[in-house]
């Protein structure tokens, strides 16, 4: 498997010590392996499956707020690790 | 146990608050670590409610002052859940999931979360980031997982039953690994609000118990429609018929092949086949049958369940709620040191494989692929279920394996799950219940697998085939 490990690594936000790419890239090496022998089940003009759901169909509700938290805004917004003047405050992107 | 329990009540044998006070004190002696938090006020203030309707002389309902535990990737308001990860250790739950707010309302007396599984990734409770669970049959044992707290504490009976998720076995595994009753009902029959998502289109919340009875008493209340979970099944389901009579010369058993050509521990297959032959001195009908694409559905769920997975963990980025890396330089930073410092091995690892199997250039040779297979696995057991009303097969390949023997084995690990996971694949109910021991002493687990929303006919069997 041609896995870059640093390229899945970001893309997964994930930041990893040299060792544990060592470890992963070899763990995952394997377990693609073994899945590999999918490429041998026949699918030609097979459907795929969307979930788990018989016959969803997409529905829509009304655009009204359901009021779950309503007037607990802060008390969800002290969950956070970093809060300043009733916000979540983030680190800057650069 | 739910009804002896109920009937003690109702008769003024003893009160909700002694029955929850010899529950809490169990739980509290326990060493198997069947807990990550044990919730003894509320406990006990739920008890005192439920002592307080029956002294004015007001009717109570069959759930009312028992006690039941919660596996600890389902949301309790006001009480922690950490999913059994470090990332969310200083996590309060904003809300009650749905089948909780359900429970509630029956009155049930919630005396802890249990220890699971990282984010419900594993099949021996060894990835907690509170310790591993011990199997309570023999304590250098693994209790199976993910929800190994909830099916422990059932066994021992710290807790009457609990509530656990599963999405490749992780109900029906630990449930036949420490002699437990444990269902995974069809997809969608229980709301998936307020559980931590794992992998959507194969979570579910279930129940194991300690006896059929019990498991039905409570899947009865916890399933149902809910506006919050899309993926909730309709009328059908709280249309079916309960209370199935069945006759068992009228019932066809089948026996997929594919799973006894396996080669797995063969006490457990002399267990399963006594089993087969109970029913069939019953009058049912045993018929062998195939499910051809048996062979792909653990390949197929490892890439499902990692892709859906990596994009579940997503939210878990320090920045509302949990764990986070507060000294990191950026955004980007905050991100990755903190899923990469408070994220287990086991989740990591799935959040890579995932990751890897939807990028660019993979997309078609791995996820698409694997639901197309997904529904040449349905169109298996659909063409079965034409034939046959229900199947049996064994619920594991082997029984419970010592703490620490296949953690550095992830593919070893993952084969625990090859029988369970192609019910989840295919939405199918599954039920796991206790049909002996090995020479050992250890618990055999066999897997009743249903029709699509067919839970009362599994209960209805099941019912004649417990030891």
């Amino acid at each position: 498997m041609n896995m870059d490990i640093n390229h899945i690594a970001n893309l997964a936000r994930l930041e990893l010590t040299e060792a544990e790419k060592e470890k992963y890239q070899k763990q995952l090496g394997s377990i693609l392996n073994y899945v590999n022998k999918l490429s041998q089940a026949k699918t030609d003009g097979i459907e795929t499956s969307d979930g788990g759901t018989r016959d969803l169909e997409n529905i829509w509700a009304d655009d009204i707020s359901n009021k779950m938290f309503s007037n607990k805004e802060q008390e969800l917004i002290k969950q956070a690790p970093a809060v300043e003047k009733g916000q979540v405050k983030v680190k800057s992107v650069f | 146990m739910i009804k002896k329990l109920h009937e003690q009540l109702i008769k003024k044998q003893k009160s909700a608050v002694e029955i929850t006070q010899e529950y809490l004190e169990r739980a509290k002696k326990s060493d198997l670590n069947a807990f990550i938090t044990l919730t003894e006020q509320q406990a006990l203030a739920q008890a005192k409610l439920i002592d307080e309707k029956i002294s004015a002389g007001e009717p109570i309902s069959e759930l009312a002052g028992i006690p039941c535990s919660i596996k600890d990737i389902i949301l309790v308001k006001d009480i922690r859940a950490t999913g059994g990860s470090k990332i969310l250790d200083n996590y309060i739950s904003s809300y009650d999931a749905t089948l909780v707010a359900k429970l509630k309302e029956q009155g049930v007396v919630i005396i802890g979360k249990n220890n699971c599984d990282e984010f419900a990734m594993g099949s021996s409770n060894e990835t907690s980031a509170y310790g591993s669970v011990k199997n309570p049959h023999n304590t250098e044992l693994v209790p199976g997982g993910s929800s190994g707290g909830s099916a422990a504490s059932v066994a021992e009976n710290t807790s009457v039953f609990s509530i656990g998720t599963d999405t490749g076995g992780s109900i029906r595994q630990p449930s036949a690994l420490c002699g437990v009753v444990g269902l995974k009902p069809t997809y969608g029959a229980v709301s998936r609000s307020g559980l931590m998502a794992m992998a959507s289109s194969l979570d579910q919340a279930g129940v194991i118990g300690q006896s059929i009875e019990d498991v039905k008493i409570v899947f009865d209340i916890i399933s149902g429609k809910d506006n919050l979970d899309a993926t909730s099944i309709t009328e059908e389901q709280e249309n079916r018929e309960t209370n199935k009579q069945i006759d068992f010369k009228k019932l066809k058993i089948g026996v997929p092949k594919e799973y006894f050509a396996y080669d797995f521990d063969p006490e457990i297959k002399s267990a399963v086949e006594d089993t087969i032959n109970q029913a069939e001195k019953l009058g049912a009908k045993i018929v062998q049958v195939s499910l051809p694409h048996t062979e792909y559905a653990l390949a197929v769920y490892y890439i499902i369940m990692p892709s859906e997975v990596s994009s579940n963990m997503a939210r878990y980025d320090g920045i509302r709620y949990g764990m986070s890396e507060q000294s990191a330089k950026n955004l980007s930073d905050i991100y990755k040191k903190t899923r990469g410092q408070y994220f287990g091995d086991e989740v990591k690892r799935r959040i890579l494989l995932g990751t890897y199997a939807l990028s660019a250039g993979y997309y078609d040779a791995y996820y698409k692929k694997a639901q197309q297979v997904r529904t040449l696995i349905r169109q298996d057991f659909e063409q079965v279920f034409d034939k046959v009303d229900l199947l049996i097969t064994p619920t594991t390949p082997h029984v419970a394996w010592k703490i620490g023997e296949k953690k550095d084995d992830p593919l070893s690990m993952y084969l625990e799950d090859i029988f369970t996971v192609p019910v989840n694949i295919a939405g199918l109910p599954g039920l796991s219940i206790p049909v002996g021991k090995t020479k050992s002493n250890l618990p055999i687990g066999a897997q009743l697998i249903g029709k699509w929303n067919d839970e009362e006919l599994l209960f209805a069997v099941a019912n004649h085939l417990t030891t």
